[in-house]
């Protein structure tokens, strides 16, 4: 706790306490902690001086500022038109039998956090996913498998 | 005079201010566009797009609300492209709403409704894409928020920040997944929300409600072991007509007496009456402090605050934790009512005050808030059941099948049914001040207020924070330390005006004495509960009936009411005493800010 506050009023000291600084001092909490706690929004909200509901319904609107996800891969899986048609339906069941996990939810020991995001900008390629940073395109059950078979081995 | 402009609309020309969007040069020549996200007491959003129009020279439609009339527009407002584009527009709402009017408490007082009526909307032109498992959220005392009638006009938004600077609700999630809610989906009861209402009378739909209660109310009145009894505040008798056929501004207090009392109220009382307690006991509250700070020089909390608005109690207890000392200890003339019921009351006719229900009729939601504090059982009992909404009370007489229009007048019962003009205007933004003032200065200089026919009018209107000062003189010999004393009062009602002036109580720099807050625009009279719409046309009308049902009092000052000298003589002895103490007063409790 004593932690968010610390980095908060980094955040805050560094880009200004006025509201139209909010998006960065989200995105520096994001950076840091992976997501956006209760604890954290609530802190901005008090060094900011602003509503609560405001910094949620600011964090919210973003797929890319997550309030509930926590793992430390998140695979973001574009549910825009382009990759559904492509067949995103089944890149989403394929990692949801794999991670054993839902849409939205976070794997025991928060290792991955399967979600669904907006248009990457990946539409010729769909259906596309991000893990993380990285991201894949033209998926297929079978090479989601591969993909996710490598982070499950090698990279935690 | 500011710059004008001309245009020209469905034929007709108009002149209009320069900044003034086309939807106001409309209403100035009585044309009507429909509008949804509009409202006259907020910002503009333009998000709904059902006052669109055609503007000569544009291929695409204007919304008209967001649009600034221009010089030499030419506007026409019901053309079929226009009509097509918002039955279009109403038929996509409708396809994502909980149609089900035939149960809705917002039923024929509904914009949306409305609208699909007017367009005669076709049900089949799209899917029905409403979501399933939207749960009404009951959690709060007051507020009753169910999402599947939201439209998302984001009016109940811009009033908790603009008209109160609560920002309990917020635009959250987006597209198809936007809602409008809490940080981070909190039920209500969670939130920093004040009860106040305010959304409630600013939304179109039925989305936002109070809880209701008068299924239990009708319950009690039935069961013949029960001895039902209601007191209604100033403000119920100045709008209730507007729900039962009667213009606005209409008084209607004898009517809604004899209502009552037909609906089988077994004692039908005056929140007048305990306005007028509060008053006897605040006035001598504040010289308490004023003579503590002036003569012993001990360190008292002024300015000294109102405490009567429980919306204003707990934005206060939320956002100036550290400043409750200002609050006066006096309760709302709702709990002190509540309170006297089950003791006085009870004592002087003789009933056992288990059997008593004591109902509250009042223009607020956040009473209903109010009645359930843990603190409010001073009596022994809950002092007050249920509090109910003047909407609630015009749907228990739709109900009853009262013929409102053609009712005889009739009077309050007694006791505790007698009350004053100070009372009454208790119901309207100064109207405390006032009736402070009124008792004060008499108590101080034996004198009344040197205001012409006791109007004391720089505290009325609808200006959002009034000043005024009195000086004191020739005062009576135990209120000398008050001579030559020129004491500063202010008013202010929308807790964002609340907040101008507790930021100035914070940073010390305060000039006033005593200050009157209420936490809805208007006072009482624009309160959460009272009938909507409710606007600043409508909060006038209110308000000039209130000052009517004043004037045409026979007593004019709270300590002259009768009824009030003998609960003194009778039961609670004298103001700020032991009893006074126990029943009367409260106290206040932090609240989180975030
Ligand atoms: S909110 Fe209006 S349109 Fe919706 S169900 Fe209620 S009355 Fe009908
Ligand atoms: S009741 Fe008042 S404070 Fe609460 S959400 Fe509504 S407008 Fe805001
Ligand atoms: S709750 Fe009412 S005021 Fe708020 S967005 Fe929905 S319909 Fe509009
Ligand atoms: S639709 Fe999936 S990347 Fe654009
Ligand atoms: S009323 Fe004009 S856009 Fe909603």
């Amino acid at each position: 706790m004593a932690e968010v506050k610390e980095l908060v009023k980094e955040l805050v000291d560094k880009y200004g306490r006025e509201r139209k600084n909010l998006l960065p001092v989200l995105q520096g909490i994001h950076l840091e902690t992976n997501y956006l706690s209760k604890e954290a929004m609530l802190e901005v909200a008090k060094q900011m001086d602003l509503s609560a509901a405001e910094i949620y319904g600011t964090a919210s609107f973003y797929s890319f500022l997550d309030t509930k996800a926590d793992g430390k891969y998140k695979i973001r899986v574009c549910k825009s038109i382009t990759c559904e048609m492509a067949g995103k339906s089944e890149i989403i069941r394929t990692l949801e039998d794999m991670l054993k996990v839902k849409v939205g939810e976070t794997t025991e020991g928060k290792r991955f956090s399967l979600l669904e995001t907006n248009c990457l900008g990946l539409c010729d390629q769909g259906p596309a996913m991000l893990i993380n940073e990285e991201f894949y395109t033209q998926l297929t059950p079978a090479k989601v498998r591969k993909i996710l078979g490598e982070y499950i081995r090698n990279k935690y | 005079m500011a710059e004008q402009v001309k245009l020209n609309i469905d034929g007709v020309d108009v002149q209009v201010e320069k900044g003034q969007s086309i939807l106001d040069a409309a209403k100035k020549v009585n044309i009507r566009i429909p509008t949804l996200c509009h409202h006259e007491d907020l910002c503009v959003a333009g998000n709904c797009r059902v006052c669109v129009v055609e503007q000569e020279g544009k291929n695409t439609l204007t919304p008209s609300c967001a649009t600034p009339a221009e010089e030499g527009m030419v506007i026409k407002t019901s053309t079929p492209k226009v009509r097509r584009a918002r039955k279009d527009l109403m038929a996509l709402l409708v396809s994502e709403h909980n149609t089900q009017c035939t149960t809705c408490y917002r039923s024929t007082n509904c914009e949306l409704q409305d609208l699909a009526a007017e367009y005669n909307v076709d049900n089949n032109i799209y899917l029905s894409v409403l979501k399933e498992n939207l749960e009404i959220d009951k959690s709060s005392w007051s507020i009753e928020k169910d999402d599947s009638k939201c439209i998302r006009c984001q009016r109940c938004v811009r009033t908790c920040a603009e008209l109160q600077h609560v920002n309990a609700l917020a635009v959250t999630e987006r597209g198809r997944d936007m809602r409008i809610s809490t940080f981070m989906h909190l039920p209500m009861n969670e939130i920093v929300c004040t009860n106040c209402g305010q959304c409630i009378t600013h939304c179109p739909t039925g989305a936002l409600t109070e809880r209701r209660y008068y299924d239990e109310i009708w319950e009690a009145i039935d069961d013949p072991e029960k001895h039902v009894v209601i007191n209604t505040a100033p403000s119920v008798r100045v709008a209730l007509g507007e729900m039962l056929g009667f213009p606005v501004g209409t008084r209607v207090t004898g009517k809604m007496v004899t209502a009552l009392k037909k609906m089988g109220f077994d004692s039908v009382l005056d929140t007048d009456f305990s306005a007028d307690l509060t008053i006897i006991e605040e006035a001598n509250e504040l010289l308490v402090r004023l003579k503590d700070a002036l003569v012993h020089k001990k360190d008292v909390a002024l300015p000294m605050i109102t405490s009567c608005s429980p919306g204003w109690v707990k934005f206060i207890e939320h956002m100036y934790p550290e400043h409750l000392a200002h609050l006066s200890s006096c309760k709302s003339p709702q709990q002190m009512f509540g309170a006297l019921t089950k003791t006085y009351y009870a004592e002087k006719k003789g009933i056992d005050p288990s059997k008593i229900v004591s109902v509250a009729g009042m223009p607020c939601a956040a009473k209903k808030y109010e009645a359930n504090r843990p603190e409010m059982r001073d009596s022994g009992y809950h002092d007050v059941d249920a509090g109910l909404t003047t909407r609630e009370i015009g749907h228990m007489i739709k109900q009853s099948g009262i013929n409102f229009l053609e009712l005889e007048d009739s009077e309050f019962d007694s006791i505790m049914g007698e009350s004053t003009g100070a009372g009454v205007i208790f119901g309207a933004t100064g109207g405390v001040m006032e009736a402070a003032l009124r008792t004060a200065y008499f108590v101080i200089t034996g004198r009344p207020v040197p205001f012409d026919n006791l109007n004391i009018t720089p505290v009325r209107g609808l200006k959002g924070i009034k000043e005024t000062s009195i000086k004191f003189e020739n005062c009576l010999p135990e209120y000398s330390f008050l001579e030559g004393v020129e004491a500063k009062f202010a008013i202010a009602h929308g807790l964002i005006n609340a907040r101008q002036i507790m930021d100035q109580i914070v940073a010390g720099e305060s000039p006033y004495h005593f200050i009157e807050i209420m936490a809805c625009p208007g006072g009482c009279i624009g309160g959460g509960g009272q009938p909507i719409p409710t606007n600043d046309e409508i909060r006038k009308k209110r308000i000039q009936a209130i000052y009517d049902e004043d004037m045409n009092k026979p007593i004019r000052m709270s300590h002259e009411n009768p009824e009030i000298i003998k609960i003194y003589e009778d039961f609670l002895e004298k103001p700020l005493g032991e009893k006074s103490h126990h029943l009367l007063h409260t106290k206040y409790r932090k609240r989180k800010r975030y």
